[in-house]
């Protein structure tokens, strides 16, 4: 017997625990002199009040799904993987260097291909650190975060030194050919008639996440993998008995995570730079983090969780642009949310599951 | 008349739904040793925590030597002069026997006063009720029995008047077990009062004063034991006739099925636990390892059910077994099924649904899969045919396994093997921490595998399972087989004795 229904656990836990974070939030905004009514009029209005905002909305979800979705399908094997970061980096460089040097027909072709360096080069950067976990028991938290700084770091190398075309001063390669360009959401929707912004990032590639989306909830919950992942990932003694080889699970959902963080590099590299640049990940590696732990873990909840923390991401910045209120304060807000939905979980569910319990033996 | 040591007068407790006690009362009278007794899941255990303050009963009373006492924490437990010695030790093992006794009871900041008057008190206790114990051995160094002993001396340190003891004889051998109710009997006699939980029906013929039986969270009954037997216990407790005996007809061993050669395993750790042992089963028989838990058993059957690399060698059906690199797939592809000693860690994944675990081990079977899907829509019907056939209660695939009884967790396991008509079956523990009348049936089902003409290699404590099922029986100790008996030619007296590693004539 559940302690509590499907939908409260799923939907109103990380519903209060929002509120909870916004209460705080406002009350913060309060202390620094500004007013909150305004200032969650000014986010909503920036983000989702126009399709301007909705274009930059859309465009930050779209990555916070990839690492998020990262995030949830290792932590289905009871891994952390927290090196989504260095793996979008990575897989930035991927997309970077088929898109500089392929003479792609059309976008089409060159986006499969793109999904596939993007994918190859993530996975290969979270290899390591599975190898060195599943062979050698180092724990992937500390091994992954090393490997941000290094890709970090190569990154930087990269671009500097090999990839900046000559005599340019900005450490970023040259713009794709124009054959390459993603369809944005404004061209996507012209056909059917709704004039969306021509200035926003959204591109084709929120359709690949959303098809990203479907096939992890396909791959955790119908395949015979994903119940090797979740066996192991609940129980390793289990999956040591059932013949599951913990070696190849580790492995296996190690490189798939990596993968998916890896292909974030289609949306902001891809999708709106059309150049690889020094930093253009913007931290979303770790934000899929919360929104993976938001999610619940569960695909359709990091979507959900994306779309937020993207309103929160792009409200943020509309904030720093019109008030006084600082950039950090978004930082502070998204912390909120984060300290919630993650950390305080149980504050909010033990109540709510002991008013459930009351509620239902009032009804036996 | 005397006041009882301790009376619970209706003592309730829920959690969440399930309520684990109903309006509870109980006496027990200064002097005596009162057993309670009730399958798992009965309610035993919570009922305890609420007498030592874990937990908080939602209503009742506790009355201690005639007067209302609250009981709100463990401490207070103490102060009422109740000790506790549970299942589990609570022993810190690198420490030694004297400074496991203070631990919690020191007199002040410095150790050196507290060390010098319990070295006095245990001298005392020892000469008192015969519980010698070396007071600077360290903890890791000396055996169950003697572990058990401190935590009673620990209890006593602190002035216990009461003593509650938890499934005591779970770890002992025989001799053990008998010697801890020649101690119970001692304090008894000084005017200690004893609680005695356990679920054997013979712990409390043999050293109980009176009984209290529960069921579902209920106190059905409290006899005095001489006026009472073992039936009659077993039927309060299930709440209907059971059959204590397993019926079955003679054996008809055929050709062998499982030979062991020299098999060696190492632990986690690199310890060898199996060391060098000979063994073969034939097709239609039961070959029942006798043995105290922890003497290489549990990796034996990790060898053989792929979880655990050897050396030496294992032939089935006269092939060799691949000892390293073999993994649970490759022998269950072989006809090894396997009934793993600890079904919540092993058997099952307790945060999947039944129909999942129905599969678990066998989710490459084409019966389960579609190419790299899993079939779920045949799972869950082979779910529902195996509630059906098992009898698995509630009836519920959807469930998770955690939801489900100890007994009803164990008959999915034993489900899910002995369907696949093994040639061999590997069985841990079949029946640790499940129900009398669960128990009845999974006895009922390796008896009919083995009719059928399986090979059976079963692995228990309780030497009345090895004793009821086997059709032959080694005993193991230190990772040696002591010897093989057959059980019609043997008691629990020369058992207890190899187990306890006292070799008898030769095998």
């Amino acid at each position: 017997m559940d302690k509590m229904p499907r939908w409260a656990d799923v939907v109103l836990i990380p519903l209060i625990s929002i509120l909870l974070a916004a209460v705080l939030s406002a009350l913060v905004i309060l202390a620094i002199g500004e007013n909150p009514i305004a200032a969650l009029k000014l986010m909503v209005q920036g983000s989702l009040g126009s399709t301007y905002g909705w274009g930059y909305t859309l465009y930050y979800a779209t990555s916070f799904m990839f690492t998020g979705l990262a995030v949830a399908v290792a932590y289905h094997a009871r891994m952390f993987n927290i090196g989504g970061e260095g793996q979008a980096m990575v897989g930035g460089l991927g997309v970077a260097l088929v898109l500089l040097f392929i003479p792609f027909p059309h976008w089409t072709l060159a986006l499969v291909v793109a999904i596939a360096a993007a994918a190859l080069f993530g996975a290969a950067w979270a290899a390591i650190p599975a190898y060195l976990q599943a062979a050698r028991g180092s724990h992937v938290v500390i091994t992954t975060i090393m490997f941000n700084f290094i890709a970090a770091a190569f990154l930087n190398y990269m671009l500097v030194n090999t990839l900046r075309p000559q005599g340019a001063m900005d450490p970023a390669t040259e713009r794709f050919s124009p054959n390459v360009h993603l369809p944005t959401l404004h061209e996507m929707l012209v056909p059917f008639g709704i004039n969306f912004s021509k200035a926003a990032p959204a591109n084709f590639s929120l359709v690949v996440a959303i098809i990203a989306c479907v096939l992890v909830w396909v791959l955790i919950w119908r395949t015979k993998l994903g119940y090797e992942i979740r066996a192991y990932g609940h129980s390793e003694s289990g999956a040591l008995y059932a013949g599951i080889s913990p070696f190849k699970i580790i492995m296996i959902a190690m490189l798939i995570s990596g993968a998916l963080a890896g292909c974030m590099a289609i949306n902001n590299v891809m999708g709106e730079a059309e150049r690889l640049v020094l930093n253009a990940t913007e931290n979303a590696g770790f934000i899929g983090i919360a929104v993976a732990l938001m999610g619940r873990n569960h695909p359709f909840g990091v979507f959900l969780a994306a779309i937020l923390f993207g309103f929160l991401y792009q409200g943020g910045a509309e904030l720093a642009l019109w008030t006084s209120i600082p950039r950090e304060l978004i930082t502070v807000i998204q912390a909120l949310v984060i300290l919630f939905t993650g950390a305080l979980d149980n504050m909010v569910r033990m109540p709510l599951e002991k008013l459930f319990l009351a509620m239902r033996r009032r009804g036996a | 008349m005397t006041d009882p040591a301790i009376e619970l007068k209706g003592i309730s407790k829920s959690f969440g739904p399930v309520q684990a006690n109903k309006d509870i009362s109980i006496r027990v009278m200064p002097g005596t040793i009162h057993g309670i007794i009730g399958e798992n899941g009965a309610g035993k255990s919570t009922l305890m925590s609420i007498l030592y303050g874990f937990y908080k009963a939602d209503s009742g009373e506790i009355w201690i030597d005639g007067s209302e006492t609250q009981i709100p924490d463990s401490q207070a437990a103490i102060a009422a002069g109740i000790g506790m010695v549970f299942q589990h030790f609570k022993l810190v093992e690198n420490f030694t026997v004297l400074e496991n006794v203070i631990l919690g009871a020191e007199d002040s900041g410095l150790l050196k006063p507290s060390l010098t008057r319990a070295r006095k008190a245990l001298l005392d206790l020892a000469q008192e009720y015969g519980l010698n114990v070396d007071p600077d051995a360290r903890i890791d160094e000396i055996g169950v029995g003697m572990q058990q002993r401190v935590e009673i001396l620990k209890a006593l340190y602190r002035e216990a008047q009461i003593l509650i003891l938890d499934e005591p004889t779970g770890v002992l051998t025989p001799a053990e077990a008998d010697q801890l109710f020649r101690i119970l009997h001692r304090l008894r006699e000084e005017g200690k009062t004893i609680i005695l939980i356990t679920h054997k029906l013979r712990e409390i013929m043999e050293a109980t004063d009176q009984v209290s039986v529960m069921r579902r969270g209920e106190m059905v009954a409290t006899r005095t034991t001489s006026q009472t037997n073992p039936e009659e216990l077993a039927e309060l407790m299930v709440g209907r006739k059971v059959l204590l005996r397993v019926d079955k007809v003679p054996a008809q061993p055929g050709a062998k099925i499982l030979e062991i050669k020299g098999l060696r395993v190492r632990d986690d750790k690199g310890v060898e636990r199996v060391k060098g042992i000979d063994l073969n089963v034939r097709a239609g028989e039961i070959l029942g390892i006798a043995g105290v838990a922890g003497n290489g058993q549990s990796e034996l059957m990790e060898v053989l059910g792929g979880m655990r690399a050897g050396s030496g060698e294992v032939l089935l059906n006269g092939q060799p077994l691949e000892l390293i690199g073999a993994n649970g797939r490759a022998i269950r592809d072989k006809g090894i099924a396997h009934v793993p000693e600890d079904r919540q860690r092993e058997g099952l994944i307790m945060d999947f649904h039944a129909w999942e675990n129905v599969a678990f081990g066998y989710h490459h079977d084409e019966k389960y899969s579609r190419g790299l899907l899993m079939d779920n829509a045949a799972l869950r019907a082979d779910t529902e045919a195996k509630i059906e056939k098992f009898g698995i209660r509630p009836p519920n695939g959807w469930l998770s396994a955690k939801n489900f009884s100890g007994g009803n967790q164990q008959k999915i396991v034993v489900a899910r093997e002995i369907e696949r008509n093994p040639d061999l079956l590997l069985v841990g523990q079949p029946t640790r921490g499940v129900d009398i009348g669960a128990i009845e049936f999974i006895h009922k089902q390796i008896v009919a595998l083995r009719d059928a003409g399986k090979a059976v290699l079963l692995v228990s404590v309780e030497l009345e399972e090895i004793f009821s099922l086997s059709d032959r029986i080694a005993v193991m100790f230190d990772g040696h087989i002591m010897g093989e008996r057959l059980p019609d030619r043997t008691d629990e007296k020369e058992l207890g004795l190899l187990m306890a590693g006292v070799a008898g004539e030769a095998a």
